[in-house]
């Protein structure tokens, strides 16, 4: 591997307008931000043009698309529903994300105030706040979410690590073994012309078991 | 004998594809009947006439064949195609290297079209110099190479409630491993100059979805690279041409493909890949986050639901793949009793470092139910755990790095089953 202690002279300077272009990302105290504000009514009109066929007109989510709201006290239960109220740790991921990457199929053709406007209504279908509130880069940092401290870092090291280092059991590890459950779903075959059509789960249809 | 050859011969090639996938039938029944083998004792098409010119396949597909050994996808696991994922036929292969054109996709946003002369990538943030780079000034740089595996964080991550699909393609198979030409991301850093309050990376690529990640700049320093080729060529368009990231060792999600924008920041951005998803709840509602590194982890190949055993009794290839995001994997046991006893298995070669590693074990199979399970261990002394060694631990919420024991539950007609067992 070569380590270089000279730079080689290769690329180009970025300019600030290139920079400005590409660099969006908004930090968890709101460093990033844009200037402008908008208000609940206002996302409302724009997330049921821009957002509801696919989240619903109250962002609980239609179909296998994801719920924006709702889900709240479920963390901690069989399958959680874990949505911008329930679970998002910061206020910024919202905004950075449907900055960057909303409508799908149509990203980055939203203002920034309808970023704002759409924001404030995510906030209020999660009932953070009133229907008359206002939400701008002065205000930002003042909004609390929910699950704002439901994370932790990593802690496999300590949880995990020391109980799957220990020497591994070669024979007679256990008196028996019985088979307690076996795959639920019809599944593919290869060979089988019908497979691609066929395959999907019996049990298991309103609600997908895994986002990838 | 040969009088009569020219004759079927002929008859062959009239009847087309039909009569000659009819000759193995026959030469099964000739040699039941103790006569000698057709395919051996009359001269074969392929024998006797000509073959396809070298300029017939400019760039080659499998023979037609093989045509099952391909990425599958399980419509029901998200939304859409778009943002989805599908799976490698791991199955089917043998060795190491993940064939590129069935190696397994994952996008947020589709696999886009990124020509090179289109192609930018910015460091930007805490550095002396911002800078823009095209694909040919990448190319100028010393280059680094290396093998890797790339897991999805999801990958098993169907598996967390119990045994649901029927294959180790869909239940293994969000991962390849392919061997990686590029340039350290050292290299490129070095080029803009890092300032001390520069701790963190935050990387996104140029499709619609950007993929932001954040990245400790220690990892980053250590042994992170951008890659242009392959396995050889050019990286194919679903897995981020012209450039994506290669992130050895750790989850999927961070190897961002179609790779824009690299910024030095003090501190991690919390993106939406780092919050709402890739972070990994817990039984008390509690999430892990920047759960980076994949664990050791193994699953037996063949047999298994998808390749069952079709020849009888007799010596038996029990294979499949072992991994780990730690470091090298250094032993692989293999149990048929469902883990009351274990065999070391053997190393087709040495462990590489957050790369592939495949196992065979040679055995005689007697015909009778096996409970195949295979069990990594890597060189930092961590043992693969079951999958109620995790739930344990985690509940079944985690959605992400399932790295569990995995059991093909053999039945005496060779036909296998995703099970679990107590």
């Amino acid at each position: 591997t070569p380590v270089l202690a000279d730079p080689l002279g290769l690329g180009r300077d970025a300019l600030p307008e290139e920079i400005a272009a590409w660099d969006v990302d908004v930090m968890p105290d709101g460093t990033g931000l844009p200037e402008g504000s908008g208000d609940v009514m206002t996302g409302e009109e724009v997330f049921l043009e821009k957002c509801a066929a696919c989240h619903g007109d109250f962002a609980e989510g239609l179909g296998n698309w994801p719920p924006l709201a709702g889900g709240e006290d479920t963390l901690d239960r069989k399958d959680p529903v874990k949505t911008v109220g329930s679970y998002w740790p910061h206020l910024s991921t919202v905004w950075d994300y449907v900055n960057r990457s909303m409508p799908f199929g149509q990203a980055q053709l939203l203002t920034p105030d309808e970023t704002y406007a759409i924001t404030a209504y995510i906030l209020y279908s999660n009932y953070l706040v009133e229907e008359d509130f206002v939400l701008s880069r002065e205000n930002f940092s003042e909004i609390a979410m929910p699950n704002a401290e439901g994370f932790i870092i990593d802690d496999r090291s300590d949880a995990e690590y020391p109980l799957f280092t220990v020497e591994a059991c070669m024979q007679d590890c256990k008196e028996s073994v019985e088979i307690t459950m076996h795959a639920s779903v019809i599944d593919v075959t290869p060979g089988e012309a019908a497979d691609e059509e066929e395959a999907s789960p019996a049990s298991n249809e309103e609600e997908p078991a895994v986002d990838p | 004998m040969s009088k009569s050859v020219p004759t079927s011969r002929r008859g062959i090639l009239r009847a087309g594809l039909a009569a000659g996938a009819l000759l193995p039938a026959a030469s099964l029944s000739a040699r039941a009947q103790g006569g000698p083998d057709p395919l051996i004792t009359e001269v074969q098409d392929w024998a006797s006439y000509t073959g396809e010119g070298v300029d017939e396949t400019p760039y080659g597909l499998p023979i037609h064949f093989e045509a099952d050994v391909i990425r599958r996808n399980v419509p029901w696991l998200t939304a859409d195609p778009i943002s989805s994922i599908n799976f490698t036929p791991i199955h089917a292969l043998d060795g190491t290297i993940t064939p590129a054109g069935c190696a397994f996709e994952r996008h947020h946003s589709g696999a886009i079209e990124l020509a090179k002369p289109d192609y930018r990538l910015m460091i930007n943030g805490l550095v002396d110099r911002p800078l823009v780079f095209t694909y040919a000034d990448l190319e100028r740089f010393p280059r680094h190479s290396g093998v890797y595996f790339c897991e999805c964080a999801a990958n098993s991550g169907m598996e967390w409630a119990g045994a649901q699909l029927n294959g180790s393609q869909y239940t293994h198979g969000m991962i390849h491993n392919m061997e990686y030409v590029g340039v350290s991301l050292k290299t490129l850093l070095d080029e803009a100059g890092i300032q001390p309050e520069g701790k963190w990376l935050y990387v996104e690529g140029a499709d619609a979805s950007s993929n932001g990640r954040s990245i400790p700049l220690e990892k980053a320093l250590d042994d992170c690279m951008i890659a242009f080729k392959a396995n050889g060529e050019a990286l194919r368009k679903e897995h981020g041409y012209p450039v994506r990231l290669i992130v050895p060792g750790w989850e999927g999600n961070l190897w961002v493909k179609w790779l824009r924008r690299i910024e030095v920041t003090s501190g991690p951005v919390e993106s939406r890949e780092e919050t709402s998803k890739y972070t990994d709840t817990l039984d008390n509602g509690i999430s892990r986050k920047w759960t980076w590194v994949m664990d050791a982890k193994s699953v037996v190949t063949a047999p298994s639901p998808q390749s069952p055993i079709q020849h009888g009794k007799g010596p038996l290839v029990i294979t499949g793949l072992a991994w780990s995001g730690r470091g090298v994997i250094t032993r692989v046991d293999v149990s048929t009793d469902g883990g009351k006893n274990w065999q070391t298995a053997r190393l087709a070669a040495p462990g590489q470092r957050m790369a592939m590693t495949r196992f065979w074990l040679e055995h005689d199979w007697n015909g009778e139910e096996m409970l195949l399970q295979s069990r990594a261990i890597d060189e930092t002394g961590y043992v693969q755990p079951t999958k109620e060694a995790l739930r344990d631990i985690r509940g079944e919420n985690s959605v992400y790095h399932n790295n569990g024991i995995q059991t093909w539950w053999v039945r005496e007609d060779g036909s296998a089953e995703n099970v679990e067992v107590s």
